[in-house]
């Protein structure tokens, strides 16, 4: 039997304060770890600062891809892999290749992604009868669509994936977990989870050249101007023009992301 | 990451797949852990006196799964060490930033809940245990407090009244929410649905009552302990209810997609009559749904007319079959869901690996753990009842008859 006099008040009493003080360690805890350790708040506002100091107040980014112009050479997945390093077998954007034929069959390819251009730009199909020549074809390249209302960063459980106020979606490599949710979550296929780093990668649109006022390296590498890529809240820049002038289309739009890539010249089998 | 060999077109980042075996196990324990503790709880808070003998298994078989539920999610992330973000910086707006509240919330509730129904056979083990190296582990065990005096045993079963029923929606929630996890992503047409929750709750019940049948029949065998009757039909009666409702479920979500033949149903449809034939129609419809369906159907019409020996027979094989139907239905969420492309256009060659991180031993290990910690309690404490059912040989003299006190005494069992 217990050597300590029973008395139910002394534990309730206890257990209330070990409940009250375990909370507080715990508020006081993770306060601690959020500000001193893990740096939080820093990954917003470092954008903030920069998007401000060097890119001017109330830019917004926007980019048009063209799919009336591209020719399929896979320039722009060449020089997306060299900037940014992506690691072999994944893509931060991607050529499609579209051909249609009298049947109404559509054949879909992106070999490599598109890298090394396509050997074919008009895919003869066989069939019992012989060989036979697609109807029409056009190439659609892919890349993140920056959407307004993201899934990726409405999924990220820490806060990784994050927006710029210029409209950027990025991720903090600090930060995440690399638990592959935004991977799921996103509908176009545009993450990965980079097996270098552990965490999730996409397109930035270039985001450290653009802050030193440079393009893209997807855009400045394209020989057909397929790719545009500016302020659109400006309206004399020429991505606002080519907005106004075109009609435009997002991928998906049934889902409700508001995709700030959009398409000029998109065919309804483009998924 | 593997680049899988692909069919038709599919999205280049697309050629993997990111959640594989800890993805489909994670749900699983989970599961396991939410159902057992329903059985304990329809005996607890229910009045189902017939589980009675299952009540306290049940609980140390919640809270084992549950102390290993979260090792196949650190197994899989890309930085295991960043774990806690989710809890330092949790993102309001995720569907899984809550995991990590509400799991430590409902462990939190499953260990005070296991410690408040063991507390007095702790005491009388700490004080008549044959081991005196094994005092000081029952003192740890007790936390020091020894005093199971009348008014202290009255305290513990007001507060597990409370927490029992805070642990039934904990529990509910648990599980439901490991569904919304996945019922909640539009990106992909075989994962969203607002039945998902659902019919994650309702299989992780039945995977659970499946799991504390199959170890109480094979154990009492092994054993050579007397299986009770009633207890037995009450788990098949509450395994039978609850997969019917499963099924119905999980049917009509398979229904739905199909006669609505939305965009998605091209793929969908030959996704499942496909890659996901055998699991889907063979495993999880088939053998593990209809065939239980019927056999445990026999044994609820037929009450005790049915001989014991081919009740618990019926009990164990239905139970392998439960269990592998909530495995297969884990798997065709999770690994279906990534065998196609967002494209739309193609599909991956999926392949199990047998070894590395994610692969299936590491899974079998996992998956294990529960089992050595339920082993390991064993030997401290009694598994299917009070005190008085541990082994004799183990204690110095015999714990005294204790009477059970008037009101709520099914707590002190």
């Amino acid at each position: 039997m217990s050597q300590l006099p029973p008395d139910d008040v002394t534990r309730r009493a206890f257990l209330e304060t070990v409940a009250r003080t375990g909370g507080q360690s715990f508020l006081f805890g993770s306060l601690f770890v959020n500000t001193a350790l893990l740096r939080l708040p820093q990954a917003g506002t470092d954008a903030k600062a920069r998007a401000e100091a060097e890119v001017g107040k109330g830019v917004i980014y926007g980019f048009v891809v063209d799919t009336t112009k591209c020719i399929g050479c896979g320039s722009c997945v060449r020089a997306c892999r060299a900037e940014n390093g992506v690691p072999d077998g994944y893509n931060r954007t991607w050529v499609e290749q579209y051909t249609f034929y009298p049947d109404g069959e559509v054949f879909v390819n992106s070999p490599n992604g598109g890298e090394d251009g396509f050997a074919d730009p008009a895919p003869t199909r066989n069939k019992p009868t012989g060989t036979e020549a697609p109807m029409r074809g056009f190439f659609v390249p892919k890349l993140c669509n920056h959407c307004i209302d993201t899934p990726c960063i409405q999924v990220c459980p820490v806060g990784a994936s994050f927006k710029t106020d210029e409209g950027v979606v990025l991720v903090d490599h600090e930060r995440c977990v690399g638990c592959g949710y935004c991977v799921q979550a996103c509908p176009f296929g545009s993450r990965y989870l980079n097996p270098e780093t552990g965490t999730a990668d996409k397109c930035t649109w270039c985001h450290h050249r653009v802050v030193r006022g440079l393009l893209p390296a997807c855009v400045v590498s394209c020989p057909a101007e397929a790719r545009i890529f500016g302020n659109v809240s400006d309206p004399q820049s020429r991505i606002s023009r080519i907005l106004a002038t075109n009609r435009v289309q997002v991928l998906k739009s049934f889902l409700g992301t508001r995709p700030r890539t959009r398409y000029i010249g998109l065919d309804s089998e483009v998924i | 990451m593997h680049h899988y060999i692909t069919e038709g077109y599919v999205l280049p980042n697309q050629a993997h797949i990111y959640w594989t075996t800890m993805i489909v196990l994670y749900p699983y324990i989970t599961g396991i852990v939410a159902g057992a503790f329903i059985i304990s709880s329809l005996h607890h808070v229910f009045d189902k006196d017939e589980l009675k003998p299952v009540s306290r298994f049940a609980m140390v078989m919640a809270f084992a799964f549950a102390m290993f539920a979260t090792l196949p999610l650190l197994n899989h992330l890309g930085h295991p060490e960043r774990a806690l973000n989710i809890m330092f910086t949790p993102n309001v707006t995720s569907a899984m930033a809550g995991f990590g509240f509400i799991y430590s919330a409902y462990l939190f509730i499953l260990a005070v809940e296991i410690w408040l129904v063991y507390r007095t056979d702790i005491v009388h083990l700490y004080e008549h245990t044959r081991y005196p190296a094994l005092k000081p582990v029952y003192w740890l065990l007790a936390l020091g407090v020894l005093d199971i005096s009348k008014e202290a045993e009255a305290v513990d079963r007001r507060v597990m009244i409370v927490l029992a029923s805070i642990g039934i929606p904990a529990a509910c929630g648990l599980h439901g929410y490991v569904g919304f996890i996945f019922g909640a992503i539009k990106a992909n047409p075989w994962w969203a649905s607002p039945l998902m929750p659902v019919i994650f709750l309702l299989s992780a019940i039945v995977s659970g009552v499946a799991m504390v049948m199959l170890c109480y029949i094979i154990i009492h065998w092994v054993q050579k302990r007397e299986i009770s009757g009633p207890c037995v039909h009450a788990l098949i009666e509450t395994a039978w209810y609850f997969l019917i409702i499963d099924v119905t479920l999980e049917l009509l979500e398979l229904i739905n997609h199909a006669y609505m033949a939305n965009e998605d149903w091209t793929i969908l449809k030959q996704l499942v009559t496909g890659k996901l034939f055998v699991s889907m129609f063979i495993i999880q419809i088939l053998l593990g749904s209809v065939v239980p369906f019927l056999l445990m159907g026999a044994v609820v019409v037929f009450k005790q007319r049915v001989p014991a020996m081919a009740r618990n027979l019926i009990a164990v094989g239905c139970s392998v079959l439960l269990l592998a139907q909530v495995g297969a239905m884990r798997w065709n969420v999770v690994m279906g869901g990534q065998m196609f492309s967002k494209s739309l256009r193609g599909f991956l060659n999926f392949q199990v690996d047998l070894y590395g991180r994610e692969g299936l031993i590491a899974g079998a290990v996992i998956f294990a753990l529960p089992f050595v910690v339920i082993f390991v309690f064993s030997r401290l404490l009694p598994l299917w009842g009070n005190v008085a059912t541990f082994p004799k040989e183990w204690m110095k003299e015999e714990p005294p008859v204790r009477q059970p006190l008037k009101g709520w005494t099914k707590f002190t069992s």
